[in-house]
């Protein structure tokens, strides 16, 4: 059993117009989790995207890598307060895997391996602001952080980028997802501390 | 490879004795999923989180999930199987 906590670099301040309020300002990526890390293989790894009709477009490791790659460049914000600056990823964005996708639905279910789940209204997704990423820091992102692939969804609290995702789900109606259920805030923006139901 | 640092369960003591009037922590525990007997502070729980989450120490189903808002304390315990709280000799 470990029950040693790992050191945490961090510190208050920071430049306030990239740091939001209630936010530390970390070189450090700690790795949060609410379970044991998925190992998934590129060879078995898929995602679809399903609209609210249930139809699915589905992508192998090798399909998806075949599509146009972007490298954004942003900042990330936990609500558990620890927020990076200048994160350099590597991904396809969520435009891309959206273009051939007949949907009129109004929000996003992001479903994970190991039963993470959360929800995320669909324009948030679209419009350059969200990625599946695959490469942190020129390097295969590794499991702990979500490896082989993410979603990731700067503007808003990291928890709404899904380590290990599998599914984009569509649909009409706002499916809260797993912290959601439990008190977290719907949407999650760090610049209006949107950290739980009522903020 | 670093797995998600857990502890054991009597971490929760402090919040659940927020909100329940027993000491789960020294309940017994039968697993919904796998079967798997135990004490209830025997749960693996991540607590780094957003909220705590306990899960069964040998299937690692999801048992609990514990959310600290401004002004609520979130339980769900649906997937917890059965808490046998003894309440005599």
């Amino acid at each position: 059993m470990n029950t040693v906590t790992r050191g945490f670099h961090g510190r208050r301040g920071g430049d306030p117009d990239r740091i939001p309020p209630g936010q530390y300002e970390t070189s450090d990526f700690p790795v949060l989790s609410v379970g044991p890390t998925p190992r998934v293989d590129t060879d078995e790894w898929t995602l679809a995207i399903v609209n609210e009709a249930g139809q699915a477009l589905t992508w192998s490791w090798d399909a998806f890598m075949a599509l146009p790659q972007e490298h954004p460049h942003v900042d990330i914000h936990c609500v558990t307060r620890w927020s990076r600056l200048d994160t350099d990823w590597v991904g396809v964005s969520l435009d891309v895997l959206l273009e051939d996708v007949e949907t009129t639905a109004e929000y996003a279910l992001a479903l994970s391996h190991g039963g993470y789940s959360t929800d995320v209204p669909l324009e948030d997704l679209t419009d350059g602001r969200a990625w599946i990423a695959h490469t942190f820091d020129g390097e295969p992102l590794a499991p702990e952080h979500g490896g082989p692939a993410r979603l990731i969804v700067p503007h808003l609290y990291f928890w709404k980028s899904a380590k290990w995702v599998r599914e984009i789900r569509l649909l009409h109606e706002d499916d809260p997802g797993f912290w959601e259920q439990a008190g977290y805030h719907s949407y999650g923006d760090p610049w209006r501390e949107q950290r739980y139901q009522g903020d | 490879m670093r797995e998600p640092e857990h502890v054991d369960a009597n971490v929760l003591a402090g919040p659940l004795s927020e909100i329940l009037s027993v000491d789960l922590t020294t309940a017994e525990r039968h697993c919904a999923v796998c079967g798997a007997e135990g004490v209830f502070a025997e749960l693996h729980v991540v607590a780094d989180g957003p909220g705590w989450v306990a899960s069964c120490p040998r299937c690692r189903t999801l048992v609990l999930r514990l959310v600290r808002t401004a002004d609520s304390l979130w339980l769900d315990l649906g997937g917890s199987g059965t808490v046998r709280i003894r309440t005599g000799p």
